[in-house]
């Protein structure tokens, strides 16, 4: 392992590509750095100095120097600006992430964000003092207990996955309660379901048991029936599922699930394809948590924050974690403490991420229940579009029937061109396109997982499928380096992943010893 | 709908493609009887400007911070953000990317995150950083975790002085996953003997600094005894900004660092989001819960950089993963990276001077007020005040004087006989206006009693 974590000199880099003297390439800029270009003792901030005081450390105070670069501003911008470059992203152009829901995100709601009621709000603030910000989390809490027909949100979830242990919890809670703690621990998983489902069992000590989806790509109530048994405390099933499929037998597998005994957990990403189409909880689903980042437009932000609230039952309700809110009269409190109920206890520090709530429900207002119902329609008839316009040039795992919200191709067709799902998708990079979820989910092999969502013109979605039918059509025409050597017009070219994990470099590190 | 660019003649001409006679037959997988045919109770679409007047309205029935002489802390923190930081963050390149799955056109996240895990690494006096958590408490339940995972002992000693919401969230996950706690009385003075409750069980000792309620520790002596026991020392704080003036958790020997970042770059937002930071030592990277950036070359030689190391993770390792963690808080991590990259080690430590001296002011403005004491005898910019009669009642009284004192003690931990304790802090947004009107105001409260 490279402890000392020195990375490659800049001017190296230039010098490699061999074309100009700085490495640039146009507008593709080479950037340092900041600990490269910054001073070690410049700042970019002006900070008055204090009137003479009399320090209160005590012992405490710093013995080694920091050792952190300032920029000015005008550094600070250009850096930023220059990385900010060399990223793709959903106002560039269509961002066909599958089960990611990269759909646009309106300025409205990031200028709402920051009205200073929302934003610079504490969270420990004197609950009379708070009355909007609770005021807000209520709002969206009952629009999205009207969406999913259930009784009871918990707002705290931090993400998706949080959610979803959020859920769990409820659940383990709930099972304690009746008295099967030591004897249920078992969750059924779909070997469809994401990552993240199992990993959230385990966190709870739960075992995993594994359900295969059919040869259809749904998860029969017969397979279920044969995994159940009395230690199966929950199911987490997704739906419409990783496949992007409806699951068809969801109700069948709701009940005999209720009559084990075990609770339903629905993985509630891809709710965007049913909002005012169905309701969770008239499928009898237990708890669901909702990523507001992807069916609620809250940005993604290079990798979050996300937000998770999880609706849930009215069998699950009462364990639901702290904090809720409560209407008294004509005010508004906050329930933080666990003493008195019989809530899990405690998910994170203060309430949620509020900032998200803000975006969230500025989003549902301006859609209304009209725009909601619209957004999903258009979001499933995108990808149907997608689907029918490649299915005779690509190959669908569960043959003609339609799809919800995302397009799913495996990589049969690819099966004599010598090319990969991976050469496919990093020659959709050279075309000016970000490509679309590969190699999930695990169970259709070298998986194309194409969402567009509603935020597509119909000019955009025919420019991208003509693009991936020439793309097809040249995979197997043979014409093989132009996916061979893709990416060849994209800020980077095809990395070395294996030497940055066999020898990782997690750090800059000065190449004088300090 | 203004977001919605397809038209009706669009989308019949795309059924036609299709094939289907209309929209409804491509929901038809979802039961007959389960379907929704009218709308959902919520109400119609409404304009930009409608949708304006409703948030705003909404938003206004909140006191802002910044309207008001404002002493609150206890984990989250206002400051001053450098328009720079706004302005940056809301570049649509890192507004509206997703996790930096290709890396060929996500270089700029990267390279972000790369930036951002340095910067936590030298903060904190650590090896490594990964590249964020969702906030500083759930960071603190994820180090719980790793440090069991690391010592394969599932007890942990938790300090009286962090802060209890951070405890709470370790008390959930431990009673989840069967691990046990010991959880040590609230702990005003920093008095409390966590050495006496390490043993041969301890998988590892979570302690904060400054603490919950102001007072800088030492943890140094801690970490030598969890060592010797073959625990790990788990370093918490809730403002990065006291790490420009205090001993970092690198310094005392801590094996893991974790901490709230709001305090860089991020507004109070009334809890979140905000952006945990999450530090150890090089050894230990493999238990590492939360994505990594890391250095490589592309095929052309060039220094790229490279989500990497993810066969901790839960996409590849499934329940075997070291967490369920799927994201990280990428664009708080940015705005707390910008701000402390245009701060550097210099303005960081003028700003902790400012913050320091502004609390001292405050305190010693505090304490001259009769009946009214200031516990610690150290601190940073927030420490514990104690009046007489119930602080919750005071604070009320406070707020309807305008002026927003503080926590009292008891709504985080009630019963716990802290009842005429506040935690006020001083960031170096209050002038001395603002802390002349606050002595002024408490001083008047008291006098007033009933």
């Amino acid at each position: 392992m490279n402890v000392q974590g020195r990375p490659t000199h800049p001017e190296t880099a230039a010098a490699m590509s061999g074309e100009t003297f700085t490495g640039n390439r146009g507008l593709d800029i080479e950037e340092a750095l900041i600990f490269e270009s910054g001073r070690f003792d410049a700042t970019g901030v002006d900070i008055d100095e204090p009137a003479p005081f009399e320090p209160k450390l005590g012992p405490h105070a710093r013995g080694r120097a920091l050792r952190l670069p300032g920029l000015t501003e005008p550094e600070a911008i250009r850096h930023y600006v220059r990385l900010s470059r060399n990223n793709y992203s959903i106002d560039a152009g269509i961002y066909p992430l599958g089960s990611c829901t990269m759909k646009h995100n309106p300025r409205l709601n990031e200028k709402m964000a920051r009205l200073p009621g929302f934003a610079d709000v504490h969270p420990l603030q004197p609950v009379s003092t708070a009355q909007g910000a609770l005021e807000l989390i209520e709002a969206l809490s009952n629009a999205l207990l009207i969406m999913t027909g259930m009784d009871a949100i918990a707002m705290s979830p931090k993400a998706g996955a949080h959610g979803e242990l959020c859920g769990m919890m409820a659940i383990k809670a709930a099972i304690e309660a009746r008295g099967e703690g030591e004897t249920r621990r078992v969750a059924l998983v779909p070997d469809s379901a994401h990552g993240t489902n199992p990993a959230t069992a385990a966190l709870i000590g739960y075992s995993v048991r594994s359900v295969p989806a059919g040869a259809d790509g749904i998860v029969s109530v017969e397979t279920v029936k044969a995994a159940l048994a009395p230690d199966v405390a929950a199911i987490m099933l997704t739906n419409p599922n990783t496949c992007g499929l409806f699951e068809r037998e969801i109700v069948g597998i709701a009940d005999a699930v209720h009559e084990a005994g075990a609770y339903f957990y629905c993985d509630g990403a891809n709710f965007n394809a049913v909002v005012g189409k169905t309701r969770p909880g008239d499928l009898g689903v237990d708890a669901m948590h909702i990523n507001l980042h992807k069916t609620f437009s809250t940005p993604h932000g290079g990798g979050g924050p996300g937000a998770g609230p999880v609706a849930l039952s009215a069998r699950l309700a009462p364990y639901a974690p702290v904090p809720f809110i409560r209407r008294e009269g004509g005010a508004l409190r906050l329930v933080e403490h666990v003493e008195g109920s019989e809530s899990f206890g405690r998910m994170c520090a203060f309430h949620g991420q509020m900032g998200m709530f803000v975006r969230a429900l500025s989003f549902i207002l301006s859609h209304g229940a009209d725009g909601l119902k619209q957004a999903s329609e258009d979001a499933v008839l995108s990808a149907n579009y997608i689907r029918a316009c490649l299915s005779d040039v690509m190959s669908a795992p569960f043959g003609d029937r339609s799809c919800m919200h995302e397009a799913l191709f495996d990589d049969r067709w690819l099966k004599d061109t010598g090319l990969t799902t991976l050469d496919f998708a990093k020659a959709m990079i050279d075309e000016g396109y970000h490509p679309m979820t590969v190699y999930f989910p695990l169970i259709v092999h070298g998986a194309m997982l194409i969402e567009p969502t509603e935020s597509e013109s119909k000019a955009s979605l025919d420019l991208f499928i003509m693009t991936l039918r020439d793309l097809a059509l040249a995979a197997k025409a043979g014409k093989r380096e132009r996916f061979l050597s893709a990416p060849e017009h994209s800020p980077r070219r095809r990395l070395d992943e294996t030497r940055a994990a066999r020898q990782p470099v997690l750090r800059w590190t000065s190449p004088q010893p300090a | 709908m203004r977001y919605l660019p397809l038209d009706e003649s669009e989308r019949e001409a795309m059924l036609t493609r299709i094939g289907v006679p209309d929209i409804e037959a491509l929901f038809a997988d979802i039961p007959a009887d389960k379907r929704l045919h009218g709308l959902l109770d919520i109400p119609l679409a409404k304009s930009e400007m409608a949708v304006e007047r409703a948030m705003s309205a909404i938003a206004g029935r909140s006191v802002a911070a910044g309207s008001v002489p404002f002493f609150l802390g206890s984990g989250a923190y206002r400051r001053h953000i450098p328009a720079t930081v706004d302005h940056l963050i809301q570049r649509s390149e890192f507004l509206t990317s997703y996790t930096p799955y290709q890396p060929e056109i996500a270089q700029g996240t990267l390279q972000v995150l790369f930036e951002f895990q340095t910067q936590v690494a030298e903060l904190t006096g650590m090896q490594v950083a990964n590249a964020s958590m969702y906030d500083g408490s759930t960071a603190c339940g994820e180090a719980m975790l790793m440090a069991h995972r690391l010592t394969r002992r599932n007890r942990a000693v938790i300090s009286g002085g962090l802060h209890p919401q951070y405890a709470d969230v370790c008390a959930t996950l431990a009673h989840m996953a069967g691990d046990r706690i010991s959880r040590l009385a609230p702990d005003l003075r920093a008095s409390e003997d966590i050495i006496a409750a390490i043993d041969d069980e301890t998988s590892c000792v979570i302690a904060q600094s400054p603490d919950f309620f102001g007072n800088p520790r030492d943890l140094a002596a801690i970490a030598e005894a969890a060592h010797a026991h073959g625990a790990l020392l788990i370093a918490v704080f809730t403002d990065p900004v006291a790490l420009g003036l205090l001993r970092s958790p690198g310094e005392m020997g801590a094996d893991i660092a974790v901490g709230e970042g709001q305090g860089l770059g991020n507004a109070l937002n009334f809890g979140g989001p905000y952006v945990g930071l999450f530090a150890t030592r090089l050894k230990y990277v493999r238990q590492m819960p939360g994505r990594l950036a890391g250095e490589t070359v592309d095929v052309e030689g060039r220094r790229s950089f490279v989500l990497t190391l993810s066969t901790r993770e839960q996409h590849i390792r499934r329940e075997k993963a070291t967490s369920n963690i799927c994201t990280n808080s990428g664009l708080c991590a940015l705005a707390f990276s910008i701000h402390l990259s245009l701060l550097g080690a210099k303005g960081l430590e003028q700003l902790a001077k400012v913050n320091h001296a502004n609390a001292v002011e405050l305190a010693e403005r505090l304490a001259a007020i009769p009946s009214v004491e200031v516990v610690n005898a150290h601190f940073f910019n927030e420490f514990v005040m104690r009046t007489p009669g119930p602080a919750a009642e005071l604070i009320e009284a406070l707020a309807k004087r305008g002026v927003i004192g503080g926590l009292p003690v008891s709504r985080l931990l009630p019963g716990a006989g802290l009842d005429d304790c506040i935690v006020v802090a001083s960031t170096e947004t209050n002038t001395g206006e603002d802390r002349a009107a606050y002595a002024e105001a408490l001083a008047d409260c008291l006098t007033m009693k009933p």
